[in-house]
């Protein structure tokens, strides 16, 4: 963990949450998809990184602020290669790789401007139906899309 | 008593779909009954489509219910602004099921949701229109006697023709071998193509609609090709003939071959097949009244080959 612990010290997070390894195209849609544009913590949001698993990454922390492991899985949809650290005490106390949810209620929109979901007050609702990459599929007008194009709510 | 909605093709399995062959055939026979005395079931249409909506009630009546409904959303507080949502549970509180046609997609799922009145999807823009797929099964089925080991034949626009898809995939216990026949714009979209692998279906997919192909099927499944479909109005010109159905291309097919088409037709069977005994397409919408007959006493819990 030590090795970690040198690299996440661009900005020292002595407590919080550091999501690594989001591919850089998917950056900005994380950060949507976390919520965090309103919060009032400390955040550092890093872009066009060099990594040596994904070539060009992106990177969020965000100080004092520990997410439920539903919205973290969120992430998945568009960057299944994020890494999500939790720190404590300047520590890397945990560090798991997100992972993609069976059922995704509520969070995209479906692309098909005949949707059902579109025309309604209600929630949206997507099946995983591939992983490699990651497809998903409309619950209500079984239209598809790959979860790196997918719109965020 | 169970009841079950039916929204896509893909919520029954094998086994229910062999019943609801039965209980067409059954239908077929003995039309006219009274299982449904005192049952009330709604057509919701908020999209018009006459031929389908006649067809449902028409076996509604011959299984001696009631039917209220409207054949259009102008006639209705849908167009004042009113949520799908409110319209189902608001029609819940008279009937017992409800047969609902709508232009969006997805929107007959969505009724499932709100209700626990069992909804019957009588085709959701271009999603699904499981009525239609067990008219056609069971014209297959008593045309050929069994729907194991055919030919089938597509032939027209198989990348919109939400028919063909759903046929398709209802076929995939039947071990069918497809012949997908369709000018370059309008090719079998690879998603079911990729079905057709998964499933370990056999397909041969051709731009031409050849002798070799039409003389091997057990079915041909005609389909319309429309020229709104086309970016290029050149193309449609160039290809609209070559799609076409005439008598004289029959010469060498099956004794058994059937011509199917889910209507209406414009001009891609021509006139001249209506009176060869191959022609089966107007037999086949009147085969949607026992089908409609069969999905409509499933949907009610109600099973009279238990008896
Ligand atoms: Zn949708």
């Amino acid at each position: 963990m030590t090795s970690n612990k040198k690299e996440l010290a661009v900005a020292a997070l002595k407590a919080g949450t550091v999501i690594d390894r989001i591919p850089s195209t998917a950056l900005f849609k994380a950060v949507k998809l976390l919520g965090i544009e309103n919060l009032d913590r400390n955040v550092t949001i890093g872009n066009n990184l060099e990594s040596r698993k994904i070539g060009k990454k992106g990177i969020i922390k965000i100080a004092d602020t520990v997410f439920p492991e539903t919205v973290l899985n969120r992430i998945a949809l568009i960057a299944p290669t994020a890494v999500v650290n939790t720190i404590e005490n300047f520590e890397v106390k945990d560090k798991r790789q997100v992972e993609l949810p069976e059922t995704i209620v509520g969070i995209v929109k479906c692309d098909n401007p005949k949707c059902i979901t579109n025309n309604e007050p209600m929630d949206t609702k997507f099946h995983v139906v591939g992983h490699d990459p990651v497809v998903i599929r409309c619950h209500y007008c079984n239209h598809t899309v790959e979860g790196k194009d997918a719109k965020i709510l | 008593m169970t009841s079950k909605s039916l929204v896509s093709i893909s919520d029954i399995d094998k086994e229910e779909m062999l019943h609801l062959l039965e209980l067409s055939r059954y239908f077929e026979e003995n039309p006219n009954s009274k299982i449904l005395d005192g049952r009330v079931v709604a057509t919701l249409f908020f999209e018009p489509s006459t031929r389908t909506r006649l067809s449902f009630e028409t076996a509604v009546n011959r299984l001696g219910g009631r039917v209220i409904g409207f054949s259009d959303a102008n006639s209705t507080s849908t167009s004042k602004g009113e949520t799908l949502k409110d319209t189902i549970k608001m029609v819940s509180n008279y009937v017992d099921l409800i047969v609902m046609r709508h232009h969006l997609e997805g929107a007959a799922r969505y009724a499932t949701e709100v209700t626990s009145k069992p909804i019957i999807n009588a085709g959701d823009g271009a999603n699904q229109h499981p009525s239609q797929t067990m008219l056609d099964l069971y014209s297959i089925y008593k045309t050929q006697g069994t729907l194991e080991n055919l030919t089938i034949t597509m032939v027209g626009d198989l990348k919109y023709g939400r028919t063909v898809h759903s046929l398709l995939m209802a076929m995939r216990y039947f071990n069918p071998t497809f012949n997908f026949i369709a000018c370059d714009e309008l090719q079998m979209p690879a998603e079911y193509k990729k079905f057709c692998i998964d499933n370990g279906i056999r397909f041969n997919e051709s731009t031409d609609f050849s002798a070799d192909v039409i003389n091997s099927s057990d079915i041909i499944y005609m389909t319309r090709v429309q020229r709104e479909r086309f970016t290029d109005i050149m193309e449609y010109e160039r290809v609209k003939d070559l799609y076409r159905l005439h008598n004289s291309m029959l010469d060498n097919s099956k004794p058994t071959l059937k011509i199917l088409h889910p209507l209406p037709r414009v001009n891609e069977i021509d006139q001249d097949v209506d009176d060869n005994p191959k022609a089966y397409y107007f037999q086949q919408a009147g085969n949607g009244l026992f089908a409609r007959q069969a999905i409509i006493t499933r949907a009610l819990g109600i099973d009279p080959l238990a008896k």
